[in-house]
């Protein structure tokens, strides 16, 4: 395995612009697939639930919920490109064999891929805050900062799912992923109910994960509550972001360069 | 000039084995130079490892005087590849292939555009630069792989088996393509299972087998080094007895598949036995080619 440092060339904005450029062309579908589950469960859950619960942890259940499924929304957008999407282009397509012909590095490569995914990501957490400013669920003033605060939930997400794309043997193998990784933090993350309502070795585990931190950094924010431990949740998404892209990289490696 | 290409003691191994065995080779600027092997002997991987797409085991690699691996990014931005297996964009028309492609080199606004338009015209697809490469046929697909290549202007191209599976007319379209960029002062080094695609185009061939080069020459040098300038082959049933009774002719008789071919230095003496004896088994009289060539360093049995 080549563990040496990735190093990345501007040339790296080429691969997002690629996948930038098919999105476009497919646009219609895509937005459809991206925003409707997560529509789902704001006003599935948020007009049900809230009715039963009006308030949770000072703030309306609807608000409350928003700012989750903000924050899990991006998650799940990230994740996806980063596996599936990326997968479909590092294997079967064969799209970064055809890149490799060119200066860029697998370094680049996969800085391209990353940053399209955190993108992708992005454009959720924009889409799902606007729904719930629509819907009356946004009341601080400083709440437009989770779309920039978006990029980096995204880069936390896609870095350790591009290193699934990297080993998968196929697309059945993301299915695991997603059933043992993804799903299990969407639920304990905070996303519909406080975390410390939790036992509290699931508590501190999920301390570990990312979510969590994505959740208390934009639920505060959409609120208009003042933010608690910043530093140390931004901390933890930059963690999984670089961990995530240089082990991404280490893969891709071994995988393309054989 | 020094050599574009500089291999020494050029090593690939998978584990314990070892597909690419201590090769040299050097390829001089503006030449057309071919590697010849039978599958599995080693072509891809050794283009491969020119890219720095394949982590060398062993030896030293240099082109245009750089070092790969190393220089990786600034070497391959002077080279044009023809991959095995076609790559192409499936989610991009025919001109937006071009087109993205240059962007990967940092190419981009008036200049390609211009280039892509000559490229299209280089090898016919000027009409369908707005369809989807999923509606194109093989050939047109290995078209525009090749225009794909040339997008950065490079200095050297490498294409592995640029033919294979294509029409005869596509054939010679690409061969007359790939002798204009050989005019034009590129540097082309091409794998081919077709030994009459090799002696039409190469200046100069290796004979690889099982990761080891058997030969290297002009593929005149290389005929008029190992073959006897005449050639007849018999076809039919039953040669290997035909086969005995020709031995006292000065032929050197070798049997492959249903073909008998004689190799002599004058076949006069066998054409005149044939004829005499009324022989039942059609055959053909020609000059020795790098079929010929290639049969008797490989071996004639198969290979995998
Ligand atoms: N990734 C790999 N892992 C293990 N062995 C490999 C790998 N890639 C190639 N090989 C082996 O290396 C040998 C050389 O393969 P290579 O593709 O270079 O041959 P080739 O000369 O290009 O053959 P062909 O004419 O069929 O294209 C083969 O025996 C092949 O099975
Ligand atoms: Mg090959």
């Amino acid at each position: 395995m080549n563990w040496s440092l990735p190093r990345f060339s501007p040339l790296a904005l080429a691969v997002f612009r690629r996948n930038l450029l098919v999105w476009r062309k497919l646009l219609g579908p895509a937005v459809v697939m991206n925003f409707g589950e997560p529509l789902l469960y704001l006003f599935g859950l948020g007009y049900g639930l809230g009715l039963f619960i009006g308030e949770m942890q000072a703030m309306p259940y609807l608000t409350f919920l928003a700012s989750g499924i903000i924050a899990s929304s991006t998650m799940n957008a990230a994740a996806f490109e980063a596996t599936y999407s990326v997968f479909t282009r590092m294997v079967p397509q064969r799209t970064h064999e055809a890149m490799l012909a060119s200066p860029l590095e697998v370094d680049d490569i996969m800085a391209g891929e990353m940053l399209w995914c955190a993108f992708k990501g992005t454009l959720s957490t924009a889409a799902i805050f606007i729904v719930a400013l629509l819907v009356g669920g946004v009341q601080g003033d400083w709440a437009p900062l989770v779309v920039p605060l978006g990029l980096l939930v995204g880069l936390a997400f896609s870095g350790v799912a591009m290193c699934m794309a990297a080993v998968s043997p196929s697309y059945d193998f993301f299915s695991y992923y997603f059933t043992l990784g993804i799903t299990p933090m969407f639920v304990l993350s905070g996303v519909f109910y406080p975390v410390d309502s939790l036992p509290s070795v699931l508590q501190w585990l999920m301390q570990l994960l990312p979510l969590v931190h994505a959740v208390e950094l934009i639920r505060p924010l959409v609120a208009g509550l003042p933010v608690e431990g910043a530093w140390l949740h931004l901390a933890v998404l930059l963690l999984y972001a670089l961990g995530g892209y240089y082990l991404a990289v280490v893969l891709a490696r071994r995988r393309l360069l054989v | 000039m020094s050599p574009v290409i500089q291999a020494r003691a050029l090593t690939k191994r998978f584990g314990d084995s070892e597909v690419v065995r201590g090769i040299d080779f050097s390829i001089p600027r503006g030449s057309c130079f071919g590697f010849l092997g039978p599958n599995g002997a080693g072509k891809t991987t050794t283009i491969r490892m020119l890219l720095g797409l394949s982590p060398i085991s062993g030896g030293e690699l240099r082109l245009f005087d750089l070092p790969m691996p190393g220089a990786g990014r600034a070497i391959r931005a002077r080279i044009g590849v023809v991959p095995q297996m076609d790559n192409l964009d499936p989610d991009f028309s025919v001109a937006e292939n071009l087109r993205i492609f240059a962007s990967y080199f940092g190419l981009g606004g008036a200049e390609v555009e211009r280039r892509i338009g000559e490229l299209l015209d280089f090898v016919e697809l000027r009409d369908r630069a707005a369809r989807k490469v999923g509606s194109l046929s093989g050939g047109m697909l290995r078209r525009l792989t090749i225009a794909r290549a040339l997008i950065n202007d490079p200095e050297l191209v490498v294409l592995d088996e640029p033919t294979t599976g294509l029409d005869p007319q596509v054939r010679h379209l690409i061969w007359g393509r790939l002798r204009e960029l050989q005019r034009r002062g590129k540097t082309l080094l091409l794998t081919t299972h077709y030994m009459e695609e090799a002696e039409r185009l190469c200046d100069r061939l290796v004979i690889m087998d099982q990761g080891r080069i058997l030969e290297q020459g002009s593929p005149a040098e290389l005929i008029a080094r190992h073959i006897e300038p005449e050639v007849v082959e018999i076809r039919g049933d039953g040669l290997d007895a035909l086969g005995r009774q020709l031995a006292d002719t000065g032929c050197r008789i070798e049997p492959l598949g249903d073909l008998l071919y004689c190799y002599a230095e004058s076949a006069r003496p066998l054409l005149d036995r044939l004829e005499a004896d009324g022989c039942p088994h059609p055959y053909l009289h020609r000059r020795a080619n790098m079929e010929d060539v290639f049969l008797k360093l490989t071996g004639r049995e198969l290979h995998e």
